[in-house]
């Protein structure tokens, strides 16, 4: 199976998912330049990480003209997975291809740590391999990370199964101290109604590597991985 | 009439001497846009004047030095085919003016040194030196600068996407008018795939690319060149606005034009922009350099030669091409949207050549403005020192009061944790660091060479106020202990110099002794200086900063193992000391102790002398850990620095999970030295008792003493004994929430 790592100006975390999907997860993986119309027949398609445009504007607010975005939505819309990671979960919701906004954290100040997420639903493509029961310790590292949605779209979201991920405490409560950025309803991930996208602020890549000490994060490429074998 | 009237050349930090001298060179009146290129590339940022000849006593050669000082950066062989380009620059003046801007444009600067070279940035650091927070008078200005600096230099690197992965940050009372913003960057390349800053191929093709010409920044060379006084606030528009975006961009596209082969020589526009850049370029190979201004890309109508010779807009590269393939080179900055305009040519005659629409603005030699640069032996007497070498002494102390004082010391700024600083920095970006901020040394693996790349910031004003040749020599020294926790030896060195106005013979006293004391040091530690950068009128309104050279090493490892961190892993572990209690502390002691942060924050006085340092003791010392560490000997690894031997043991309890540590030596020193002295060569081991014997052995085999000095607990308590009796016992829980929250409480005071 083949990753696509779209690449736009201002990516800086491309590299890094590029590195995950090869040599973590031991996929075929390509970047793909934000020009390009092509898609190059991927499997999936990661959003990585970064400044595109550099946030100019607001995060993402640029990047969704960019051309690959129209083959994306395209993609996305005949049922291709999609995953977008901090910056790619900025441009999916500024594409409207996931529901809410991400607005600045609320300490007003850019945020780079270890948090702690609790698996909130497996049955989706991005999280079938995650075991339920056990936290993540995945980094954040964003200014622009603070998920804001009505409450009649969180009430939605929450009753269609959408919440991917939370900000929880070391006993997965999610309480307002394992906030790390103020966050409606300690939101980190969400599902479109589809369950074929799929945007996070914290970043998987970051600890898929054993040699970097954890691979709490390859729990969600490998999701992937296994959902694209079982669709074949 | 004569436009250039004695005030100009005031004005432009020109002596009369040094104009007479531009009248004898060129036997006719300079224009005013000439005036301006020379009085930049004659500032003391850009000549080095009063520096150069002191500098030259620096060791600079070394196996692994492929590249050494006078090129953008520094390059240090890794192996496997790779180097490492890397360097350490100020960016003081501006981000005492503007501090957010100011910090930007270090960091934008210092990137840009390292990918001009062809070296793709993979790890930054920063030296960061404020006024006190919570001072009556200054500290709302101190406050307000921190957040700029920090916000700032987040805001680049984050953007640009390198991590940055440590650094210092230290506050004293004389930093309050002249805050020190050092930004050190480091890149690898294949070994041959190194470019340099110059002109070569008569006919070439001379090439701009990046961001349009504005008039940012004019003259921000000269303004770092002059003391600070009250009309400071009028110099706001000289300090550069930085766009990290607009760097990535370039980074990406440089390095995907010099992939073509088309590109012979680049160099960035840094500080004297379009001017440092040409001149240099043909300086470098004696080649000329001949532009016209009008196809220059200009942010702005209304611009003279003047404003674009001397503009230092951010995010610009000057390249020479081969005749013939420049559009290669457009092409690819054409992909990534940037400007490309080639601007003039290569010719043989050795001059600088402006014109603006075919009109000759500027006729100069390079070399004038370069290699012939002024270069002063200024006179100097004994290095300047406002602290008396007598004073209280060491304090005579209980339990109680040491209990007490470790408290107050664990939450002093420069100790308590500096986590609201670095976690508003990416460090972990590119996916590389294995030992970010909080610890000894940073750590960053090369998968692409599959090497490990450790590097330390220090510097120690206070020591280098009281003795600058010793002080410089502790500030290496710590540098190469940090190296040696992860097990790495220094290969090379960069230096920053940050020093006050060298005109006063005193001050000039304390920069010459400081080089003498990194020289000696670097050459007993083989740590080359590869380059670096010399910051000096640091004083604003006559008051000069403490003398502060601060240091960056880089050290390589010959795999990628994440290294044992400077925290405790379990309980029951033996502690072991190599160096000793006090190691090489003589009859001085009660002069030695007035350096200390003891002293600092609970004497509230400082006097006396730095500590003592041994270099053959400490490189003993240092052997023996990074054999420890080699073996895999060692769960936990810290230096003794700030704060002494009773911080060091603190800190090392607040891992991700608490341990505790039962602490019981056997000494007839006071106690507070025994606690709070800053000894140098001392390095906490945490081990497994049945590793004991070989640690000692290996101790022994370096001549380093090895003292046990108590054992690590599950529980979450310190307490130490001196000579069998009880003298304190703390909860490390509330040492860590003092040590953690009191940077947070001091920004808000």
């Amino acid at each position: 199976m083949k990753f696509g790592v779209v690449i736009f100006p201002g990516s800086n975390c491309d590299h890094d998912a590029l590195y995950a999907v090869e040599r973590n997860l031991g996929e075929e993986a390509v970047g793909i330049w934000h020009q390009s119309k092509d898609l190059q027949g991927c499997d999936a398609i990661v959003l990585p990480g970064g400044f595109s445009y550099g946030d100019h504007l607001r995060a993402g607010a640029i990047s969704r003209f960019s051309p690959v975005m129209g083959a994306v939505r395209r993609f996305a819309d005949s049922g291709g997975l999609v995953m977008g990671i901090c910056n790619g979960f900025q441009v999916l919701v500024e594409s409207h291809l996931l529901p809410g906004a991400l607005i600045h954290n609320r300490s007003l100040k850019f945020s780079c740590k270890t948090v702690r997420l609790k698996v909130e639903t497996a049955s989706s493509p991005f999280t079938a391999a995650c075991d339920p029961n056990r936290l993540l310790a995945i980094p954040i590292a964003h200014g622009e990370g603070c998920y804001f949605a009505d409450d009649a779209t969180l009430d939605q979201l929450e009753s269609e199964d959408g919440v991917a991920f939370r900000y929880v405490d070391e006993n997965g409560d999610a309480t307002q101290e394992a906030n790390p950025n103020g966050s409606s309803r300690n939101i980190a991930g969400v599902l479109n109604e589809g369950r074929n996208v799929m945007g996070m602020m914290p970043h998987p890549e970051r600890v898929a590597d054993p040699a970097m000490g954890s691979e709490d994060g390859l729990a969600i490429f490998r999701s992937l991985a296994v959902s694209l074998a079982t669709a074949r | 009439m004569s436009s250039i009237t004695p005030q100009v050349v005031k004005e432009h930090g020109l002596t009369t001497e040094e104009y007479d001298r531009v009248l004898d060179r060129l036997g006719r009146e300079p224009t005013m846009t000439e005036l301006g290129v020379i009085s930049v590339m004659w500032s003391e940022h850009c000549s080095y004047k009063s520096s150069r000849l002191h500098l030259k006593g620096l060791p600079t050669k070394g196996e692994k030095i492929l590249v050494g000082p006078g090129e953008n950066a520094g390059i240090i062989d890794i192996g496997g085919g790779w180097a490492a380009a890397f360097k350490i620059e100020s960016h003081n003046h501006p981000s005492f003016i503007e501090p957010f801007q100011g910090a930007t444009t270090g960091v934008g600067g210092i990137l840009r040194d390292i990918f001009t070279m062809g070296a793709r940035p993979i790890a930054a650091m920063d030296s960061l030196r404020f006024g006190l927070l919570d001072d009556p008078e200054t500290g709302v200005r101190n406050r307000h600068t921190v957040e700029g600096v920090v916000g700032g230099v987040g805001n680049y690197g984050n953007c640009f996407g390198v991590p940055t992965i440590g650094g210092e940050c230290v506050f004293e009372p004389g930093y309050s008018g002249n805050p020190l913003v050092n930004a050190y960057a480091l890149g690898i390349f294949k070994s041959d795939e190194i470019f340099f800053g110059q002109a070569t191929g008569v006919g070439n093709p001379v090439i701009y690319v990046g961001a349009k010409t504005g008039k940012d920044g004019i003259k921000g060379a000269s303004m770092a060149s002059e003391e600070f006084s009250e009309d400071s606030e009028a110099k706001r528009p000289n300090v550069q606005v930085g766009d990290p975006f607009l760097e990535k961009l370039l980074l990406e596209a440089c390095l995907e034009a010099m992939k073509t082969g088309a590109i012979l020589g680049i160099q960035d526009m840094g500080a004297a922009g379009l001017t440092c850049s040409t001149c240099e370029m043909g300086g470098r190979t004696g080649a000329g350099v001949e532009i016209d201004l009008s196809l220059v890309p200009q942010r702005e109508a209304d611009m003279t030669p003047y404003d674009i010779m001397l503009s230092e807009s951010q995010e610009r590269m000057l390249l020479v091409a081969e005749r013939g393939r420049e559009d290669e080179v457009f092409r690819v900055f054409n992909k990534w949207g940037l400007d490309a305009a080639e601007v003039g040519t290569v010719t043989d005659d050795g001059l600088l050549r402006v014109k603006n629409h075919g009109e000759v603005v500027v006729e100069l030699e390079n070399s004038f403005l370069t290699d012939d640069a002024p270069l002063y032996d200024r006179p100097y007497t004994t290095p300047y020192r406002p602290h008396p070498l007598d004073g209280p002494g060491v304090p005579e102390i209980d339990g109680e009061a040491a209990k007490a004082a470790l408290e107050q010391l664990l939450a002093a700024p420069d100790i308590c944790s500096k986590r609201w600083i670095y976690e508003q920095y990416d460090y972990q970006v590119r996916t590389n660091t294995t030992v970010g901020p909080g610890h000894d040394a940073a750590v960053v693996r090369v998968k692409e060479a599959g090497v490990s790349l450790v590097m330390s910031l220090d510097g120690n004003g206070r020591y280098c106020v009281l003795d600058p040749k010793e002080g410089a020599k502790l500030a290496v020294a710590e540098c190469c202990r940090n190296l040696a926790t992860v097990g790495a030896e220094a290969v090379g060195a960069t230096n920053c110099l940050n020093f006050g106005n060298p005109e006063k013979p005193e001050i000039m006293a304390q920069l010459v002794a400081a080089i003498k004391g990194i020289g000696e040091a670097c050459i007993a530690f083989n740590a080359p200086i590869t380059g670096g950068n010399v910051s000096l009128y640091n004083e604003t309104l006559g008051t000069g900063i403490y003398p502060t050279p601060v240091m960056g090493m880089v050290g390589v490892l010959p795999h990628m193992n994440r290294p044992a961190g400077t925290t405790y892993q379990s309980g029951g572990k033996t502690l072991v000391l190599i160096g000793g209690l006090l190691p090489g502390e003589d009859d001085q002691l009660d002069r030695r102790f007035g350096s200390t942060q003891y002293s600092k924050e609970i004497t509230k006085e400082v006097w006396g002398l730095p500590p003592a340092l041994d270099m053959e003791f400490e490189k003993a010392v240092q052997a023996t850990v990074r054999k420890i560490v080699e073996a895999d000997l060692a769960e936990s690894v810290h230096d003794v620095s700030d704060g002494g031997l009773a911080i060091s043991i603190a800190e090392s309890c607040f891992g991700e999970t608490r341990f505790g540590a039962e602490i019981s030596v056997d000494s007839d020193a006071p106690l507070a030295a025994l606690l709070f002295h800053e000894s140098p060569s001392r390095i906490v081991v945490s081990i497994d008792t049945s590793n004991l014997s070989n640690v000692e052995r290996l101790a022994q085999e370096h001549g380093a003493p090895a003292v046990v000095i108590g054992r690590t607990t599950d529980d979450p308590k310190l307490s130490f004994r001196v000579n069998g009796t009880l003298l304190f016992e703390s909860s490390v829980g509330s040492l860590y929430e003092g040590w953690d929250t009191a940077l947070v409480g001091m920004l808000k005071s």
